[in-house]
């Protein structure tokens, strides 16, 4: 375990419900090794809604897929451990896996347009669903499951009678968050569910998606990089930069008082109508994930940088309530 | 109701353009079939040859040949409606459709239960042959079995006989029963003729896997990669329910399309296969018409089976939308 | 080149088997005596030895001389009705798809209504009809193609209508160069791959065809063509009379041929189409 992560565990107070702790995932390809993901923390309470954002190759995806232990060849989840409720995720037996996903942590997908499986019924997508990891297989109780699901996404029952190519897209995007939410998970990753979709349905599946997590109680990671939908629905940020975790704090800290750089850099970037025509980006480019700079991954970019920056990984300062910030303008020794 | 109307509008057409090309090609050239014969028969030394020519014209006034070819083309079309082929030269006096429906049954049964079975085979092993978490052994044994399809069965036929046949003396080599056995309807014969099939079955199954093999796995590769598999996998299905309906289910649908093709294919190398093996199916007719020039038979025949084929083809499309929910039956 | 016939193990190994036949076909024409083909040659009925490779026949062939004849001949068919196939392909569905309208309605039409007609059985009628004297490895050759040329039409006329909408025809035309220019310079060079398994899967139908037309006895009945062999082994009741090499050699003949043929065809597929080969 890594010196920051040891930290972390020292001092952060928090007992979360959601644990990650170490994460690393390693990408071997032709080009190399691409370290996409290195020794993250992050801890979630039940109820929260973290908004997980960062630019393409940060790593927020693979973050999605490896706490669901998805990561495929040629990835692989170089070690640490995903922590819901007590129980590690990442040491379970591939049939365990199985059993949690859905019922413990469940995956809503980017784009659902050609998620569902075209030749059955919504109804039979459910049902197998629900019994791939419940015994009682009694028809009256899965149904009632399936319709309350469907009338939290605020579906009719009548598309469960449906087929997938008789949907709109944002009606298969709420199908698929109904069947995300069927088991009542306690964590549920919703990877840029909104992408698709125009700006009026965006609005309703994003408030969908909040209805049915504060109906359930679980906590929701929501992995974007639309920073206006994160400031109205979330309650905190994290940003990642290059597989790292740099910050994360509540949502209005974040906006108004950014600790860390790189998220001063973001929110600066942000269009306003003050300063309309003016353009503010980041200058040079995110690192290649096969060849990472020392100490601070940010350093080359970052305007505030010093000695310390080029060689030493700053250690996360724990704020209250499971926030850090990983840097050292915020650092002790 | 239009779809099913255009479907057998095609049928129509397909079998109009059969018939009329089976009707021309033969006038259009010299040979005339009743002097053929009758030269045959010369030759073997059983007939002079001296009034051939009265003789020849005799028939032709009977079958009608010199009539004008629209008369001729007419009486012919009229024919095929009915089903009327006309009547054997060489089994005179059956007809060719008498000659079809006795032996009709034997080279149904044979080619249903081998298609039935080399699609299902097929297309199983093809499937396994693209899931990644098939063991090793099954997806090398799945992709081999490609080999098999520049092999036509006929070939395995022979290679069947030779082995299995004269070498180990397992199975019989020919006949579909037994010599000296009358057909009944007893278990024995039965079982007697289902053990003479299996050898032209095998054939016939084998000479066939490798083209489902082998354009199962490409969809299978295809299918993989689709994102609801992936959605399948975040829902923690097994892979077994994974494999069986979201995979499978949604590769096997194009291959459907492709049973329709496979049928004209799986008619063509039947017919010599029957012949190998001495069964008594409409090849063997076929082929012994082939041998004995009995012209009217051969051009029967050949028309029977593009009917044939042309309505089972049509059939199979009008299943195709009852498997596919997206495809909207008018 | 060596790299990645390494790598596309189909089109190695049937360009090996291709190559394999080639030298014993081009050895055995050399070392013959052509003659010995033909029935009433040497003595009959003899099993396979040193001095009869593959045995002789009933008729008095040698069946070594036979298979070299026969593999030749075969492959003659196969080139023949696969050029004449893939030629009328190229040039229907080119005209079929550049110039658009009646005339593409018309040709896919028909194409389209020829198809679920099993191409066999018309051959069948083509060749019953012939006197059966006339049967020679030419009439062979054009009842097999006279049947085949739809398929690559419609693969042709598929392609083509793809890059007619394609941007460097317009800047073709646009610069100046008229339809023959745009036909021969810009289209045909990109259709060359599609040609040439086009014209595989041409030779692989027509020595497919070829070989079972023989086999019913519709060939060219003196010709050692293997499909005939075989023909004659079963009429003469060769598997009953224990002549066991009569069949044999050229079944493995041809097994030879189709599969090499069919292992190119392949390779060649997976040349074509990216997809498949990045998955392996």
């Amino acid at each position: 375990m890594r010196w920051q992560t040891l930290e972390y565990a020292a001092r952060s107070k928090m007992n979360g419900m959601l644990q990650i702790r170490d994460l690393s995932v390693s990408y071997y390809t032709d080009m190399g090794r691409a370290h996409a993901l290195n020794h993250v923390n992050l801890e979630l309470r039940s109820g929260e809604k973290l908004g997980l954002v960062g630019e393409s190759g940060s790593g927020k995806s693979t973050m999605g897929l490896a706490m669901m232990r998805m990561i495929k060849p040629p990835g692989r989840i170089e070690g640490g451990a995903v922590t819901i409720g007590g129980t590690d995720l990442l040491s379970l037996s591939d049939k365990e896996m199985l059993k949690s996903r859905l019922s413990t942590i469940s995956y809503i997908p980017q784009g659902a347009m050609n998620s569902l499986n075209p030749v059955l019924k919504i109804k039979r997508q459910m049902i197998d669903a629900h019994n791939a990891h419940r015994e009682n297989r009694n028809t009256d109780t899965i149904m009632t499951l399936a319709r309350e699901a469907i009338t939290s996404v605020e579906l009719g029952e009548h598309v469960l009678e449906m087929f997938p190519h008789e949907l709109s897209g944002g009606m298969k995007q709420r199908v698929c968050i109904a069947i995300g939410i069927l088991l009542q998970p306690q964590v549920i990753i919703a990877d840029e569910p909104t992408s698709a979709l125009d700006v009026v349905t965006q609005r309703q599946v994003i408030e969908t998606l909040n209805k049915v997590q504060a109906k359930i109680g679980s906590a929701l990671i929501l992995i974007g990089h639309d920073m206006g939908l994160m400031a109205q629905s979330m309650d905190k940020v994290a940003v990642m930069y290059a597989g790292e975790i740099v910050e994360v704090n509540e949502v209005e800290t974040v906006f108004n008082a950014p600790k860390h750089p790189y998220t001063q850099s973001l929110i600066s970037s942000l269009p306003r109508l003050e300063n309309r025509g003016k353009f503010q980006g980041i200058p040079g480019m995110a690192p290649s994930l096969y060849q990472l700079p020392d100490g601070c991954k940010f350093h080359p970019r970052c305007p505030k940088h010093f000695e310390r920056c080029t060689s030493e990984i700053p250690l996360p300062q724990i704020l209250e309530d499971g926030n850090y910030v990983a840097c050292h303008l915020h650092g002790a020794s | 109701m239009l779809f099913v109307l255009k479907r057998l509008s095609f049928i129509f057409m397909v079998v109009w353009a059969a018939s009329t090309i089976t009707f021309f090609i033969p006038r259009i050239s010299d040979v005339n079939p009743i002097r053929e014969r009758f030269a045959e028969l010369a030759r073997l030394g059983g007939f002079a040859p001296g009034d051939l020519e009265k003789i020849v014209e005799a028939y032709n006034k009977s079958f009608g040949l010199d009539k004008p070819l629209w008369t001729q083309y007419f009486d012919y079309m009229s024919g095929v409606i009915r089903l009327d082929f006309g009547v054997s030269l060489n089994k005179f006096p059956k007809t060719v459709l008498m000659l079809i429906a006795e032996s009709l049954p034997w080279t149904i049964g044979l080619l249903l239960v081998t298609t039935i079975f080399s699609f299902i085979i097929g297309n199983l092993m093809g499937a396994l042959a693209a899931w990644p978490q098939s063991p090793r052994w099954v997806r090398s044994f799945s992709t081999s079995c490609i080999l098999f399809q520049g092999i036509p069965p006929v070939l395995l036929a022979i290679f069947l006989i030779l082995f299995f046949g004269l070498h180990l003396g397992i199975f019989p080599i020919a006949g579909a029963y037994t010599i000296g056995s009358i057909p009944e309807l007893s278990l024995d014969f039965i079982l007697d003729v289902i053990w003479h099939q299996i050898m032209p079955g095998m054939a016939l199954v084998f000479g066939s896997l490798g083209t489902w093999v082998l354009s199962m796995r490409g969809m299978g590769i295809t299918i993989q990669g689709e994102d609801y598999v992936l959605f399948a996998e975040h829902k923690g299905l097994s892979p077994m329910v994974i494999f069986r309906d979201y995979y499978l289910r949604n590769a096997l649908l194009p291959q459907v399309t492709g049973l329709a093709l496979a049928l004209a294919n799986v008619i063509t190398s039947a017919i010599v296969v029957e012949s190998i093996f001495g069964l008594p199916g409409v090849g063997t007719i076929l082929i012994n018409a082939i041998r004995a020039n009995d012209f009217l038979v051969i051009y029967g025949i050949v028309l029977f089976l593009t009917i044939a084929v042309a309505i089972l083809m049509a059939l199979v499309e009008l299943l195709y939308p009852l498997l596919d929910p997206r495809i909207k039956v008018e | 080149m060596y790299n990645y016939l390494r790598r596309n193990l189909s089109l190695a190994i049937g360009l090996g088997l291709l190559l394999m036949l080639v030298l014993f076909t081009a050895n055995g024409l050399f070392t013959i005596d052509v003659k010995d083909a033909y029935p009433l040659s040497v003595r009959p009925k003899q099993p396979p030895s040193f001095k009869y490779l593959f045995g002789t026949d009933f008729f008095g062939r040698d069946l070594y001389a036979a298979m070299v004849v026969g593999v030749w001949q075969t492959a003659l068919i196969g080139l023949i009705a696969g050029a004449a196939g893939t030629l009328i392909g190229i040039f229907l569905g080119f005209v079929s798809a550049y110039f658009g309208g009646i005339v593409d309605a018309i040709i896919k039409f028909i194409c389209q209504m020829l198809t679920p007609i099993p191409p066999f059985l018309i051959q069948v009628i083509i060749a019953s009809s012939i006197d059966k004297r006339d049967v020679t490895i030419l009439t062979m050759a054009t009842v097999v193609f006279l049947l085949s040329w739809m398929a690559p039409t419609l693969v042709i006329r598929a392609q083509v209508l793809s890059m007619r909408e394609r941007q460097f025809v317009d800047v073709a035309k646009l610069s100046g160069m008229n339809n023959f220019e745009i036909i021969f310079k810009e289209i045909l060079p990109n259709l060359i791959p599609f040609i040439a398994a086009a014209f595989v899967a041409q030779v692989f139908y027509a020595v497919f065809a070829a070989f079972y037309l023989a086999v019913i006895g519709l060939g060219p009945l003196r010709e050692p063509l293997l499909g005939n062999t075989i023909w004659a082994a079963q009429s003469q009741s060769a598997f009953f009379n224990g002549w066991w090499w009569w069949p044999m050699g050229p079944a493995l003949a041809m097994v030879f041929i189709l599969g090499s043929l069919a292992l190119i065809n392949m390779g060649l597929d997976e040349m074509a189409n990216p997809r498949i080969r990045s998955k392996e």
